[in-house]
């Protein structure tokens, strides 16, 4: 019981560090699809981890089918959203910041 | 640990809705709306409110986002500039807000265990509605049972909405074959794919919201626009013209009056039995069973009308906007 707890809490924390990290992102890095990028952390390896140590909580019951469909349900919709987000906005012409560099060193020429 | 949850979430709710007075754009201003209900969806499960979490998480976050960002489609992502002064209608602001504070002066004090709500309503519903009614959730009873009545009316004002969006706008028609491949996310074989996988879970969901509501968080009106989420994302993905051959808005229109007759047909049942309107007591010869009978077809009726009533409302916006576009 003490092992899954630990192993329990270290999920969470991890979850918790991925959660963070991908919001400092969102804020932090330059262009859309670093943005993108960052944002899909939270709602990939953050919610696994979470609903991962949620699920060493749980004592084998109803709750544990809830948090594997919920988690089987963000797993899909999550980067399927991620995505279709970044596909859209290469469809609509938006540039990565690299490509908008090399477009400028071009035009300087 | 509890409080400070509860004081985080607040501090988000008062900062979201202070910077959408402030902004501009209103694509922003829709997301921002989205995620002050979230918050406040939030908010409720800390108060241990999960049905109407469920609700607004359901309505507030998730239709109405849609419906907005279909009307902003129609009518421009930019607020119009004000020519008037400010001065007038901040005048009628003030004195309206200082008549409702000091309305406010006579209300019992918030919170107070001795306030009459706790002590004549509540206790009532809480003691008695295990023995009378029968069912776990007890919002559910007090919902669908106890002010039977008045869930009625809100399911007719639901309905009432959908008459008001039908008779301005309307569905228009859209040609069956050439524009049918112009909607939709043609390209995107992945979105395509997952809202095939997701569609029927969606459902499915739906379904169990609406038959399970008597035992846990859950019921008509959250079914209902659940239901109808998932026939959105259809539309969304797919286009318009597939979605409207899947649920015709004739059907709808059929759909949505059904659902309330369903409702109110109960209650006359109930008169011809000989108890009162919706005295589910009535339904069948052990009034528990009978309350129980009462419960799930009016949940029933709740469920179908604000599924129609939804997705007439996204047809009827997402038909102007296609219709727009193709000329």
């Amino acid at each position: 019981m003490f092992i899954l707890d630990i192993v329990s809490s270290l999920l969470l924390f991890a979850g918790v560090f991925f959660g963070l990290s991908g919001a400092v992102g969102l804020f932090k890095f330059p262009d859309f699809f670093t943005r993108v990028h960052a944002a899909s952390v939270t709602d990939s390896i953050a919610v696994l981890l979470i609903i991962g140590g949620l699920l060493l909580q749980t004592s084998f019951d109803l709750n544990t089918a809830k948090l594997l469909f919920i988690g089987l349900f963000l797993l899909m919709t999550g980067p399927t959203a991620s995505h279709a987000l970044a596909k859209s906005a290469r469809h609509g012409g938006l540039l990565t910041l690299a490509e908008t560099k090399a477009e400028q060193k071009e035009k300087a020429n | 640990m509890a409080v400070l949850i509860d004081l985080v979430l607040l501090a988000m709710l008062a900062l979201t809705a202070l910077r959408v007075i402030f902004l501009k754009d209103l694509f922003t201003v829709v997301m921002l709306f989205s995620i002050y209900s979230f918050l406040s969806a939030a908010i409720f499960v800390s108060l241990d409110a999960v049905d109407v979490a469920f609700t607004e998480a359901a309505v507030g976050a998730g239709i109405s986002t849609v419906l907005m960002l279909a009307t902003l489609a129609m009518t421009g992502r930019t607020e119009k500039e004000s020519e008037h002064s400010s001065l007038l209608p901040l005048i009628v602001v003030f004195v309206t807000g200082a008549a409702l504070v000091y309305g406010t002066l006579d209300m019992p004090p918030f919170g107070a265990p001795d306030n009459p709500i706790h002590e004549h309503v509540a206790p009532r519903y809480i003691e008695e509605s295990p023995k009378e009614v029968g069912l776990p959730n007890m919002v559910t009873s007090v919902l669908a049972s106890y002010r039977g009545f008045d869930t009625l009316g809100e399911t007719v004002v639901v309905f009432a909405a959908m008459i008001g969006v039908i008779t301005l706008l309307g569905v228009r028609r859209i040609g069956r074959q050439e524009e049918a491949e112009t909607t939709g996310f043609i390209a995107h074989e992945v979105l395509r794919t997952v809202a095939k996988l997701v569609i029927p879970l969606i459902v499915l969901f739906a379904l169990y919201v609406q038959f399970h509501g008597d035992f846990g968080p859950g019921g008509g009106f959250q079914a209902g626009v659940i239901a109808a989420a998932a026939i959105i994302l259809y539309a969304l993905v797919f286009g318009l013209s597939p979605a409207l051959q899947v649920v015709a808005p004739k059907f709808l229109m059929l759909l949505a009056p059904f659902g309330v007759l369903l409702y109110a047909s109960v209650g006359v049942y109930s008169m011809l039995q000989g108890g009162n309107f919706l005295d589910y007591n009535q339904l069948a010869a052990d009034p528990i069973a009978g309350q129980h009978y009462g419960i799930i077809i009016i949940e029933l009726g709740v469920g179908i009308t604000v599924f129609a009533v939804m997705l007439s409302i996204f047809y009827a916006f997402a038909s102007q906007v296609e219709g727009a576009n193709i000329k």
